[in-house]
């Protein structure tokens, strides 16, 4: 037994602690990864699993400010936000207040920091003669190198307001597949041509494995004026162009590296752009093992980038203004381990062994009761461990959308609407949070989520179609009003006059597992309530896809993550122009409203101001009408934290709060001893019943070998 | 013996090519190159011309079987068959779609996987060979009902039971070994314990009751009868003459959960 201890013992740690001992009071901090993202190249990174990595990585022009709420931008490579000038057809610099349709361009001007190095890397490695070294390697010269490191050389060198202009050239690289592609492609000055001219040189280059060099292609709507400085030019007025400009996809790329990440040698021992980020960011990924962990260490050559000393005015009793004026990154070193089942990750988190969690069903009773008012609270268990609660309500909804051209639910005349609100109000979306998110999410008044310019809370941002405002809160209209609704609409109590028989809709759902049958069952039953009948169409994501795109589908069930905190990013998946079964665009309900898409053009562009508020207004009160959603739910995120991690601040805008955040080791040692004390006594009680079992086997042979001498 | 090496070797041959053919018609006909793009170009602003990109890059675009644009033997070659599915044969396992080159992820992953593998396998088989030697040994005694009953008993739980049970009880409660993880070296060995106990304690029943029938099957042959009748002891019979012939079948039949092992490596890639 001694010996056993001794083994897994250690020197004082406790034997299940799955890191390295040394590592014990180091400032680490411990995380986890599900699945390996799949592009970690800031063209391409779009999924919140990508983001959480490389935005700690790469430093876009822009970044949103940690603690302030509403959320805002704040400069990062930039030395402040972008001035923006318009100009008409001719190029003529045209007033500020200058009214839309004269609007032929936008030129952001972008005055870049000098300070920004790369983080060292073998890429900017030269020979004495100013050659790359390690840009034209051979088979020999790869001998022994299976990561980064292996190169034994690195250089850096500062970032350049050419590195900008080479990653936007990048979003249209054939061999790239940005998501954003098309999307750039239409607002950046110059940038389809050039796709197109890239497109063709592409396929009939030379030498297919070698380097496709993007830098003697000219684009016309970016111009460098000198090393740290950088004007764009887009299409029309469009003010949440800045918003784009603080993601990834707006990063600088170092020519070097990507002539580096070429070399076909290098792709075969899985060393790429996309597996080894090259960013000027806080941290550098040292360790990239998707099979086991990857690790993101501290960038030595990182600028100067200070915690904020100003933020919302809780946040000082909050203690998240403690550090302010410090220098950041505040954590050395992050280690994300490979972790695909939930209930090892939640069991690590209690013992200490992971600083945060989020919650999984699995988890949820464990953690979460609610107080006589309804309120999340922390179970006591988990109160004595001193873990803290964070809830946030995200920045996203999901609905349930009406195909606006179906000739039974679609279509803006009376008839047809009331069927819509009919619906919309037997829908109890309370009892579907919860039934189906254990409370974790609010029921959606409108197309805006909490903390989104335009969203109002109270009764006057209510959804009056389906609410009353009763005791100073919004109470679901009882179901006498759907019956009435469906009355007018021409379907009294959901009978089909023609047929005879109730209304038979259809739901068309990607959903098929025995998981989802409740879920279905739940919405079967809600338009059973009023009388209709609900089929259930399962088909797999493509076949799904391929319904909307052709405008087959009746119902839907959809959900919208917000790019960036704009209502406009919200409304234009209604917006008439962006319909899906005719342009392709993301308004899956196909809905047009000639007013609707009128206010929508006019908000678009303004700025956040009372009379931007006014006509949000105006357009939610047309959606609430018309009622193309069942607008469904703003689910809430809820995450839990150990007391030693600190500054953490729900975030839903930022992807690189990483470099606030603070550990106190030395706490986290202290209570990782206390939780993690083995228990050996059930070593001694198993080894007494292997005796007590082995004897009367031993009895029994002795018995055996004394017949057998007899 | 080497023409039975060989005869088992040739048989294996058209056996490769038809699970080939069938992984083929599974991974390209029913799920075809634009369910694939799909799912790898993400949920957001995904247009028809990026798909059509994707899979023009990756050579997806190509016909299935035969290429009739193409000349003379091109018309074979230019295939997706040929490019994407033959090329196993030689090892090549190519790119998987996200970009990472497959071979390289087997050889990384080859190591902890064995380092779990091949313990377990050793333990298992020593400790299931001695405990079935022990109930042959007490043959027609309570103990060798009351062990069989045993067997049974642990075999009936599923395999999952003991993972949760093993990682609730050693990792949770006890503290003993961390509930998850990998480190390499000599510390690995606080990783390995438990899985390879769990493994071990799930295989066990089954294993015990497997080698106990070998066993007695061994000694009900005359060989055992002549060996007694020469005075040899009990557990002499059993220790050397039935263990070393009944080790033919169980060494067959063991090696196959390390082979699984091995081709479960490389899963992932084709998910």
């Amino acid at each position: 037994m001694g010996v056993i201890s001794l083994i897994l013992g250690g020197c004082g740690s406790p034997p299940n602690n799955p890191y390295p001992l040394e590592e014990g009071l180091q400032n680490i901090l411990y995380t986890s990864f599900e699945e390996r993202p799949k592009h970690l190249d800031p063209a391409r990174a779009y999924s919140a699993n990508e983001l959480e990595i490389i935005a700690q990585i790469y430093e876009p022009l822009l970044q949103y400010a940690y603690l302030q709420r509403p959320y805002q931008l704040e400069p990062l490579a930039a030395t402040k936000l972008p001035t923006v000038t318009y100009l008409d057809q001719k190029g003529a610099v045209l007033e500020d207040n200058a009214l839309e349709p004269t609007i032929a361009f936008s030129v952001y001007d972008l005055e870049l920091r000098s300070d920004l190095v790369y983080q060292p890397h073998p890429a900017f490695v030269r020979k004495d003669d100013g050659a790359y070294r390690f840009h034209d390697l051979s088979p020999k010269d790869l001998e022994g190198i299976q990561r980064l490191q292996d190169f034994g050389a690195v250089a850096s060198r500062p970032v350049t307001a050419d590195d900008y202009l080479y990653q936007i050239k990048r979003l249209v690289h054939p061999e790239v597949h940005s998501p954003i592609a098309e999307m750039m492609a239409d607002l950046i000055v110059g940038l389809r041509p050039l796709g197109d001219r890239l497109a063709l040189d592409f396929e009939a280059r030379e030498g297919k494995g070698s380097w496709f060099d993007l830098r003697p292609y000219p684009l016309e709507g970016v111009e460098v004026l000198d090393a740290h400085h950088i004007k764009i030019k887009i299409k029309g007025k469009y003010p949440q162009f800045r918003f784009w400009l603080a993601m990834p996809f707006f990063a600088p790329m170092p020519f070097e590296a990507d002539a580096f990440y070429s070399q076909p040698e290098l792709k075969a021992k899985n060393i790429t752009l996309d597996w080894y980020p090259v960013g000027s960011g806080p941290y550098q990924l040292t360790e990239n093992n998707p099979n086991r962990r990857m690790v993101l260490e501290r960038n030595p050559s990182f600028h100067e980038d200070l915690y904020p000393r100003i933020g919302e005015p809780k946040d000082e009793a909050l203690g998240l203004l403690k550090d302010g004026g410090q220098r950041l990154p505040l954590i050395d070193k992050v280690t994300f381990v490979l972790e695909k089942e939930t209930i090892p990750y939640w069991s690590k988190f209690l013992q200490g062994y992971y600083d945060a969690s989020g919650l999984a069903s699995d988890n949820f009773d464990q953690a979460i009761q609610f107080s006589g008012v309804g309120q999340a609270e922390l179970t006591e268990d988990l109160l004595s461990k001193g873990i803290h609660l964070d809830t946030a309500v995200t920045a996203s909804i999901f609905y349930l959308g009406f195909n606006m051209q179906d000739p039974v639910v679609g279509g803006l005349d009376p008839s047809h609407t009331r069927l819509r609100q009919a619906i919309s109000l037997a829908i109890d979306e309370e009892e579907f949070i919860a039934i189906f998110m254990n409370g974790r999410g609010v029921p959606a008044q409108g197309m805006l989520p909490p903390g989104i310019f335009g969203h109002l809370e109270g009764e006057a941002g209510m959804n009056p179609v389906v609410y009353d405002w009763v005791m100073g809160g919004p109470k679901r209209k009882p179901l006498a009003e759907a019956e009435r609704l469906l009355q007018e609409a021409g379907y009294p109590h959901g009978i089909d006059p023609k047929t005879q028989q109730p209304l038979v809709l259809y739901l068309d759902t990607t959903m098929s597992g025995a998981d989802d049958k409740p879920l279905l069952n739940w919405y079967r039953k809600q338009l059973g309530k009023i009388g209709l009948q609900l089929v259930l169409r399962t088909t797999d994501y493509n076949q799904f896809q391929q319904k909307m795109a052709n405008g087959n589908a009746q119902l839907f069930r959809w959900g919208w993550n917000a790019d960036y905190p704009d209502p406009e990013n919200f409304f234009f998946l209604l917006y008439g122009d962006n319909a899906k079964a005719s342009k392709g665009g993301e308004n899956a309900a196909n809905y047009k409203n000639p007013e609707f898409d009128r206010w929508f053009l006019a908000m678009r562009a303004m700025d956040d101001d009372e009379k931007r508020l006014e006509i949000i207004q105006k357009m939610q009160a047309i959606v609430r009408h018309d009622a193309p959603w069942v607008f469904g739910v703003h689910p809430k995120s809820f995450s839990l934290r150990h007391a030693w991690y600190r500054n953490y601040k729900p975030n839903l805008m930022a992807n690189n709060g990483l470099k606030y955040l603070r550990i106190d080791a030395a706490l986290r040692a202290e209570r990782r001893a206390e939780w993690n004390q083995p228990i050996f006594w059930p070593l001694a009680l198993g080894l007494f019943l292997l005796i007590a079992l082995l004897w009367p086997a031993w009895r029994a042979y002795r018995l055996r070998m004394r017949s057998k001498a007899r | 013996m080497s023409a039975y090496i060989l005869r088992r070797l040739l048989t294996t041959v058209p056996l490769l090519i038809g699970i080939n053919l069938l992984t083929f018609v599974l991974f390209f006909v029913i799920n075809t190159p634009e369910d694939m793009a799909r799912m790898h170009l993400g949920q957001k602003h995904v247009t028809q011309e990026g798909m059509a990109k994707w899979t023009h890059e990756r050579g997806y675009d190509l016909p299935l079987f035969y290429n009739d644009q193409a000349e003379g033997l091109d018309a074979l070659r230019k295939t997706i068959f040929v490019e994407k599915s033959l090329g196993l044969f030689l090892f090549r396992f190519g790119h998987s779609d996200a970009g990472r080159d497959i071979g390289a992820d087997i050889r990384q992953r080859m190591g902890p996987s064995l380092a779990i593998a091949v313990p377990s396998l050793i333990v298992g088989l020593l400790l299931d060979i001695s405990l079935a030697l022990l109930l042959v040994f007490f043959r027609l005694t309570y103990l060798e009902v009351w062990g069989a009953a045993l067997c049974i008993f642990l075999m009936s739980i599923s395999t999952l039971f003991y993972i949760i049970g093993g990682q609730f009880l050693v990792g949770k409660c006890l503290q003993w070994v961390p509930i998850s993880g990998y480190e390499s070296g000599l510390d690995a060995i606080r990783f390995i314990i438990l899985p390879v106990l769990i493994g071990t304690f799930a295989g066990v029943g089954s294993g015990v009751r497997w080698y106990r029938t070998l066993f007695l099957e061994e000694i009900e042959k005359d060989y055992v009868r002549t060996a007694r009748a020469k005075g040899l002891s009990e557990t002499r019979v059993l220790m050397v003459h039935v263990l070393k012939n009944a080790m033919i079948p169980i060494l067959t039949v063991r090696s196959m959960p390390l082979i699984s092992k091995i081709s479960r490596l490389s899963a992932p890639w084709f998910s």
